[in-house]
């Protein structure tokens, strides 16, 4: 897609007056946060859990080199192929080969975030590919043709009225004529029209959860089961994903899965973990002739090497969204690229630069509820911070706003001056605030007094009332 | 230079010095991870779990009793007296009240019914595993899936699924770890049972 | 017996705008039976040039605050945010300076925000307190967060006949203050001021009270704008048995 983080101003100002998504993201707090606090409750050993996946997760990285070649020796040992990509267009044009060579029509797709990463579907589409999206919301959202708004929930932001109508729709010309307005018709004619698609697909493309590189398995965890049907129907299967997927053993694999459905979905497990060793073997009677690993850089490398090697950690739960105020009210889809909330505001600038992402950095109040939640501890908003820190040396910022931070710098570290320059300024501010005791608007500070009062100072500063208090006292 | 040895070159030339755990070791042998308490109660737990993720359990007492179990089911459901199994249940006493047919689904089943590798307490899951005798598509093309279990086939943990599966040696294209039905809450956070695979999941628990 | 010395953090909003504030903490902390001093070379511990990403004047803010306290037995401050920067990251700004991240990491491991030092440090259970009605508390997010502030001042209060807190739902949730993110996206800070408000008002407690002033300036103000007749008091302000004069955002007339 093409990136509209460089809106992101705009895109809040849109989302902040849309009734339909505000409605929809009331329902995160319910069907997520409540679901994760109760279903931690249960399980004394969650935090020692979060430790530990720290530690597989950053054992991983230190040698990821070896696990990579690891994974891919046994990958092949089991008759499936491993293809690099270093960014995205190698990637597209690794799947697209392969389809044309086995000479696919349709391409069934489990849930890829790697997928909507590199643009996928838009490339096989460009080919006379028929991609259908097999995850409901997904699927939804291939209807609306829309981005997903949030990693695991992509249709997040859909109501059952735009959904039933996107349904009504698309589905007339397969002979569904009737507008459905309950949940269960809705899922039920989404299942109908999909499962034919399924027998149909030549290829099936999923993305990974974990790759293990003790066997070389692929992971993926649904509810629906539609990864799954993906990876077992059609005569090929691809697995589209990124280098930080892969994990040790199939006991780290556990260690991660007991953390990733209770931060995602607040689930102890979904209903379907399901790996994926290679092609069919010998004798059996379904599965793919061919199975292949995508295995995509796409800058993560560069991570690696710097100071957001941290965020490789993580698992894509989707808890730091969640859980996030700013992502609360404004939704996936203001952040303007493939991964919405803390994590996207991490990830973004480094795949798209500051120039387009920058903002995402600064739309944090730091209130450090991501971090606390986050399954393998990575530290969201010193993560944020360091790109401010960047767009700072770069000279990113607003020249008002540096403007303003250098000149309270140069008083704050002046104690000397600060005391009487602030005593001076709290004494007019308070003398014109007293009566109300706070202002309805100041010059300067428009973006605080539109929509909210501005307190008046009490008194003097504290520091010269004390001053005068002690010399009182003497 | 290819793909693969640039992004592994740039790989190696950050990666820490490896005083860590030598990680040719952990596949070897695998360190002893954190393991949640379970409790004594095993199958207690694992019924429990099992239904919380929305799946049904029944306890018999014999594979006669299981088939008996099998037919009161679909029953229940108001379906044909017709299923799939998968191969490796040949050898049940099937009887005649049931039409059974053996292999994998191409999609027109309404009933499965399929053995399991294991069954695990911590999530109330059971694992499937593909093969000759066990086709995939059975545990997600059917309406329902029937599951049938053996006590002894209880482990605790994933852990302990693992140790068993390494034992029998090669791990086989698919292990199916299922925990319930299909389920999806993508329409308004509403959740909604049978969205692309089973509407149910029956384990039938033979107590040996 | 010696006193243990208390050197106050005053933090930068109290000096401006409340005054009142490190006054009941100075009262607090000497009915302790500590000594409280105030260093007059302290202005602010930099939070707004660290995350602005200016990281040069954040350390040389960190070095003045070091300097200044670094004579106490303890440093004490009415504020998670301000007290959260000292003691979770001025370690951080030293990591390639040895010898300034000795003198950080001193200081983050004695200083302490207000509430926490009263009953973690000086094992106070109970203050004397003539308010009196029911309260409803916002938990401001560093020092929840980063210094695990969340029972200390609610024991506190519970201490006050007459005093009870109802909990407001989603006490833990952001307030939209986040420093300079209030006026870089003040649409954004607005809704969860907002947010915020509506959830004071359904506790139906006439007060609240925090332990931050910056989350309190942004709340009362939203407040005051929607016209709810909340009052809004730091709650060292109540447990030192001074909010008895305007609260914030209150004037003369």
């Amino acid at each position: 897609m093409q990136p509209q983080s460089h809106r992101f101003k705009q895109n809040v100002s849109v989302a902040l007056q849309d009734v339909q998504l505000q409605k929809a993201l009331e329902r995160v707090q319910e069907g997520f946060v409540d679901k994760r606090a109760a279903v931690v409750s249960t399980l004394p050993e969650f935090e020692q859990l979060r430790e530990q996946g720290k530690a597989i997760r950053n054992h991983v990285l230190d040698n990821l080199d070896f696990y990579l070649q690891r994974f891919e020796s046994q990958v092949q040992a089991r008759g499936g192929q491993v293809h690099w990509a270093e960014n995205a267009q190698q990637a597209r044009d690794i799947v697209r080969d392969i389809c044309k060579r086995v000479g696919a029509k349709m391409v069934i797709k489990g849930k890829s975030m790697i997928s909507e990463e590199i643009a996928l579907n838009d490339a096989l589409e460009a080919d006379g590919l028929d991609v259908v999206e097999s995850d409901l919301g997904e699927y939804i959202l291939q209807l609306a043709q829309e981005p997903p708004s949030h990693i695991i929930a992509p249709a997040i932001h859909k109501t059952k009225a735009q959904i039933s109508e996107l349904f009504y729709h698309a589905h007339q010309k397969l002979g569904y004529t009737r507008k459905l307005d309950t949940v269960p018709d809705l899922v039920n004619e989404a299942r109908e029209v999909l499962r034919s698609r399924y027998l149909e697909a030549d290829v099936g493309i999923t993305g990974a959860n974990f790759l293990v590189a003790e066997t070389g398995s692929n992971i993926i965890v649904t509810n629906e089961g539609n990864g799954d049907l993906s990876c077992t129907l059609p005569r090929v299967h691809i697995v589209t994903a990124s280098i930080d997927k892969v994990v040790p053993t199939l006991d780290d694999a556990s260690a991660l899965l007991r953390l990733l459905a209770r931060s995602a979905t607040g689930q102890e497990i979904t209903s379907y973990t399901t790996f994926s060793s290679g092609p069919k073997r010998a004798g059996d009677p379904d599965g793919p002739d061919e199975y292949h690993v995508v295995l995509l850089d796409n800058g993560r490398t560069e991570m690696l090497a710097g100071a957001f090697r941290d965020m490789l950690r993580c698992i894509r739960c989707g808890a730091c969204m969640n859980h996030c105020p700013v992502y609360g009210v404004i939704g996936g889809h203001s952040y303007g690229w493939v991964y919405p909330g803390p994590m996207g505001s991490v990830l973004t600038p480094n795949f798209l630069g500051l120039d387009e992402a920058g903002d995402l950095a600064n739309a944090c109040t730091m209130n450090g509820h991501c971090a606390s939640v986050c399954p393998v501890k990575i530290p969201l908003p010193d993560l944020l911070r360091e790109h401010r820190r960047r767009q700072f040396e770069r000279k990113l910022q607003p020249r008002f706003a540096r403007f303003a931070l250098a000149a309270w710098a140069t008083i704050v570290r002046r104690p000397r001056h600060y005391q009487p320059l602030m005593s001076m300024g709290i004494r007019i501010l308070n003398r014109l605030g007293r009566g109300k005791g706070r202002f309805k608007s100041l010059p300067m500070l428009g973006a605080w007094t539109q929509t909210r009062d501005l307190p008046a100072p009490q008194t003097q500063t504290f520091q010269s009332l004390w001053k005068k208090q002690r010399g009182d006292e003497r | 230079m290819s793909a693969r040895e640039r992004i592994l070159n740039r790989v190696r030339a950050v990666t820490a010095d490896k005083n860590g755990d030598d990680p040719a070791r952990r596949i070897a042998e695998p360190p002893r991870l954190i393991r949640p308490d379970l409790g004594d109660d095993l199958v207690q737990r694992f019924g429990e779990k099992l239904t919380l993720g929305g799946g049904s359990l029944a306890r018999v007492q014999d594979l006669q009793q299981a088939v008996v179990e099998i037919e009161l089911f679909i029953r229940d459901a108001e379906l044909a007296l017709s299923l799939r199994a998968a191969p490796a249940l040949k050898g049940l006493p099937w009887g005649d009240a049931l039409e059974v047919s053996f292999g994998p689904s191409a999609g027109d089943d309404l009933v499965s019914v399929t053995p399991a590798f294991c069954a695990i307490a911590e999530t109330g899951s059971v694992v499937l595993l593909s093969g000759e005798h066990s086709p995939t598509t059975l545990n997600f093309l059917p309406d329902v899936h029937i599951v049938v279990v053996e006590s002894n086939q209880l482990v605790r943990h994933f852990e302990d699924a693992w140790i068993k599966l390494r034992e029998s040696g090669e791990i086989p294209r698919t292990v199916n770890i299922i925990t319930g039905p299909s389920k999806t809450a993508d329409v308004e956070q509403t959740l909604q049972i049978g969205a692309h695979g089973p509407r149910k999941l029956h384990v039938i628990w033979i107590d040996r | 017996m010696n006193k243990a010395r208390i050197g106050l953090f005053v933090t930068c909003l109290v000096d401006l705008y409340r005054p009142s504030v490190a006054f009941a903490a100075i009262k607090l902390l000497e009915d302790a039976g500590y000594q409280v001093e105030v260093p007059e070379a302290q202005t602010c511990c930099g939070q707004p040039a660290f995350n602005s990403g200016d990281f040069g004047n954040t350390r040389e803010i960190a070095r003045q605050v070091i300097d200044a306290f670094a004579d106490f037995d303890y440093v004490v401050g009415a504020s998670g945010s301000c007290i959260g920067t000292i003691r979770a990251h001025y370690p951080d700004l030293f990591e390639n300076d040895p010898a300034w991240l000795a003198k950080a990491r001193d200081l983050s491991a004695k200083t302490y925000e207000l509430t926490s030092f009263l009953t973690d440090i000086a094992s106070i259970d109970t203050v004397e307190s003539s308010f009196r009605g029911e309260v409803t508390y916002h938990d401001s997010c560093s020092g929840l967060r980063e210094l695990g502030v969340k029972q200390q001042p609610r024991k506190l209060l519970d201490s006050i006949d007459g005093v009870s807190v109802n909990e407001m739902q989603h006490s833990e949730t952001c307030c939209g203050f986040g420093g300079t993110f209030c006026v870089k996206f003040p649409e954004i800070s607005t809704r969860l001021a907002s947010d915020k408000v509506d959830n004071i008002c359904d506790s139906r407690a006439p007060v609240l009270l925090g332990g931050d002033l910056g989350c309190l300036l942004n709340i009362s103000g939203r407040l005051q704008r929607l016209d709810k007749p909340v009052r809004v008091f730091h709650v060292a302000e109540v447990l030192a048995d001074m909010a008895d004069g305007a609260a914030i955002g209150e004037g003369e007339d």
